[in-house]
Order: structure tokens, then sequence, then C-alpha cells
């Protein structure tokens, strides 16, 4: 049975965005190379307490892969727009086609202890999707891409506007000062990388020609039209 | 052989050595007018830069960049405490000027605690004191066609010693917070912060905050000065010349 799951707007996000965290998260370990040490607070340079303090990420992680602070900045900065805007227009479209509304809310059934166990049951056997309403997200993927479309994706860029001199000043304020939201701009960096993790990971056990073709297309394949079930 | 791990490895290194190269790529160039467009545009041409209370400056403020000149000249002014020294004002003004540190000292000043953001990731916050920089341009009497202000520096950095400058547009130089600042945490400016005097442009990133300023030239165009790109690092490194982002 094919299914259309993702309309056009989604689609083009998806891969957007895919793009821009594949080029904000190395070409930003570049600039975190610059000054490897996190700190809390107003200020924070070498003779300050850091709370975290890293050896510079290798060549293989960083864009550019020789130290280049000045690349990775213009890297960093021309998809920070290509990010955030994107973003924007993403989340306002999704607004307007009720796409959040429909397959992000979470309904109070699912939220019930059962409920849980049963949907953590059918990841660990590896079922994904349901077999009733083969369309919808599961309870974890909903909580999953929630977190990334209004918690971690919103919190790096507003924590990394936050790091430019030039922006609202109340916006360092809001997160505690300018060092405080540069680590937390590090911080949401590695929830989003482990994220990526995971998504890839669950593309692949779910059938990652189906799903990419899915995200290509809009057109997914429900597991029981698969040869052999 | 090709093996499909070394096809990967060398399509990788090809793609990673493609990125690289694309790096000073005009379209990724493009956002920095971009930036300095949205910024401008939502906070304000005349938005304030935070200031702090005294308590919340840094224990201790690491110097960055020039340590110390170590030029005969700048070793000879320094010797005498700078009471030699004077600050060129010249270019695209009406009346162009010379001034002392004591005159400079006698104009109107400004204090503020603020906090220094460098293009590496760190801060610290100190409290600098100087006039304003548009009191010393309107000393000297804009001409028309001035556009940028350039500031050339006492000190030459790096292996190959190219003269350090910087330069601003109008619009931070008639900034209320931008001043040419003498003292540092109520003390005269230390030779390792840039004494005798700096820039301080709050909005923007520390290596427009030029040290060991001896001249300000009022220009219609960045070209033709030094590499054209505005400053030292724009020109040796390739950092934005805006520097609020």
């Amino acid at each position: 049975m094919q299914v259309y799951r993702h309309r056009l707007i989604t689609r083009i996000w998806h891969w957007v965005n895919a793009l821009a965290v594949l080029v904000m998260i190395p070409s930003g370990l570049m600039i975190f190379n610059a000054h490897p040490r996190l700190y809390w607070g107003n200020y924070g340079a070498n003779f300050d307490h850091a709370w975290l303090s890293l050896p510079r990420w290798p060549g293989w992680l960083t864009l550019p892969s020789t130290y280049d602070l000045a690349g990775a900045r213009h890297w960093h900065l021309f998809f920070a727009l290509v990010l955030a805007f994107s973003l924007l227009i993403y989340l306002l479209w999704s607004l307007a086609n009720r796409h959040l509304q429909r397959d992000l809310r979470f309904r109070r059934d699912e939220l019930s202890a059962a409920h849980l166990a049963g949907d953590l049951r059918a990841h660990w056997e590896m079922r994904f999707h349901d077999p009733e309403d083969p369309r919808a997200y599961n309870l974890f993927q909903k909580a999953s891409y929630a977190l990334v479309l209004f918690v971690l994706l919103p919190l790096l860029i507003f924590t990394g506007l936050a790091l430019a001199p030039g922006m609202w000043p109340w916006l360092a304020d809001l997160f505690g000062g300018r060092q405080s939201a540069r680590s937390l701009h590090f911080i949401a960096m590695a929830l989003l990388t482990g994220f990526v993790v995971v998504h890839l990971t669950l593309v692949i056990l779910a059938g990652p020609v189906n799903e990419v073709r899915s995200m290509i297309t809009g057109w997914w394949r429900s597991p029981e039209a698969e040869p052999g079930e | 052989m090709i093996t499909r791990r070394g096809l990967i490895v060398t399509g990788g290194a090809t793609l990673l050595a493609g990125c690289d190269a694309w790096s000073g790529s005009p379209v990724l160039l493009s956002a920095e007018d971009a930036h300095r467009y949205l910024q401008r545009s939502i906070n304000g041409r005349a938005a304030l830069a935070r200031e702090f209370r005294p308590e919340q400056r840094s224990p201790r403020f690491r110097t960055n960049g020039t340590a110390n000149p170590n030029t005969p000249e700048y070793n000879a002014l320094a010797a005498n405490r700078f009471a030699d020294w004077r600050l060129q004002v010249g270019g695209l003004v009406a009346r162009p000027l010379s001034l002392s540190l004591a005159q400079l000292r006698s104009l109107p000043q400004r204090a503020q605690i603020t906090r220094h953001d460098c293009v590496e990731g760190w801060s610290a916050i100190g409290k600098w004191q100087g006039p304003r920089l548009e009191t010393i341009l309107r000393l000297a009497g804009l001409r028309d066609g001035a556009r940028y202000i350039v500031f050339h520096c006492a000190d030459a950095f790096g292996q190959r010693r190219i003269p350090y400058y910087e330069s601003i547009d109008l619009v931070d130089a008639f900034h209320p917070q931008t001043i040419l600042a003498w003292a540092m945490n109520d003390a005269p400016l230390g030779i390792g912060h840039g004494a005798p005097l700096r820039l301080r442009v709050e909005r923007q990133l520390g290596y427009k905050h030029a040290k060991y300023v001896m001249r300000i030239e009022a220009v219609a165009s960045l070209a033709g000065i030094g590499r054209g790109k505005g400053g030292f690092w724009e020109d040796i490194a390739g950092y934005e010349w805006y520097g609020g982002i």
C-alpha cells in the first residue's frame, strides 16, 4: 500500500535543514577549536574557570579541515541564515497547513503508561508503524521531532544570535550571559548530533530505501505491502 | 584496486578539499552584508551594547594580538610616558588635528564597563574611558565624501611585520559608545592593552578595537589601504569587515 506521507514543503525543508546542519556542525567545531573552553556567565577567558575544556576536534570533523577560523565563520554565518529562515518559513507553513497540529500533537491516550510501554516494546521489536494507521508517527517519533523543531533548533538559533556583539543585548542576558549562551549553544549542538545519529540509525532499521524515497517523492510504502510479508 | 573503503575515503577527502576551497566564495561572503543589514534594521543603529557594574568585571583581562609594538619609535614614546605622542587626525577633514594625551583627557569624557568579545569565542569585561570619537570628528569636521574612519596603529603584527590598521563606517564612528580609550579600569592604558590610545567600538568583535592608535584618517573608500579589505585581519585572514557577528 502506498501512502502519501510527506508534503512538498516538509520534504524541501527537511533537505535544506539537513544540508545546513551538515555544514553548521563541522564549521561550528572549527570555531570551537579557536578557543576550546566553555564557561558560565557574562565573561570567560583563559584565566577564568572553564566548566569544560576539550582537546581540539580533528580535521576530518571540522570545516574547513585545517585551522581556518575565518573560513569556518563564513560557512557558519551563511548557513545560519539558511537554517533560521527555512525553519521560520517551515513552522509557519506547517501551522497553516495543520501538519503540526495533526501529526505532532500528543493524544491523551498515547500518554498512558500502558501505551508508552507498548510503544517501547514495539521499538525494541523493530515495529515502527501502527498497522491500523501506518501514516501516523509513534509517540517517541513525535516527541523527538517536537524536541528538534521547538526546542533544539530555536535554542541553537537564539543562543547563536546572542553571541553576536551587534545583536540585542537582552538576548545574551536571557541565557545568563554571553559565555553561558556559548555553552548552551554547544550543549544544544551535542543533543542535535545525538538526534541525527538516532534518526539515521532508525532510518536504516526501518528500511532506508523506502524511508529516503518517501522524503524525496513523498510516497511511502507501508510494511504490509513489502514483498514476502 | 578500487575498494569501496578506498572510494569512500578518497571521495570524502575530495569533498572536504572541495569544501575547503569554497570557504571564501562570494556566495558565503554575501552573508556578512545580510547580517549587517538585518542587525541594524532590527536592532537600531544607535542601540547600546550592554554596560555592566564594576563588580561584574573580569578579575583578569587577558591581552591579545600585539602585547608590545616594541619598535624604536614606540619604545621612545613609551619611555617618556607618551608625553611626546600625538594623535594625528587627517584625510577628508576640514581641520587636520594633532592632539596630545593631555588634550584628549581634557575633552568631554565617557566611561563604560563593557564586554570585549574575541572572534575566537572568549569574553572579558573591563572599564574604558576616553573622549567619544564623534567629539574628535566634529572638531576636525568631516568633509563631504568621507565614508569610513581608518585607524592606523603603531604595531606591526605577525612574522611579516605588517602594520595593524582597522576601519569602521560612520554609523559606528558616531555611535555614543565609540570612544578612544586612554584609561582602562581607572588606570592609564597599559602597553599590553594598547597604550596610549585604543579604539572601543562596543558592538563589534575584538579585532576591530584597534590598539596603539597613532593616526585617524577619514576616507571615501577602503581601496588602496593595506590590501583594501578594511583591516589587518580582514586582509590577512579574511575575517568579516563588519564585526557585529
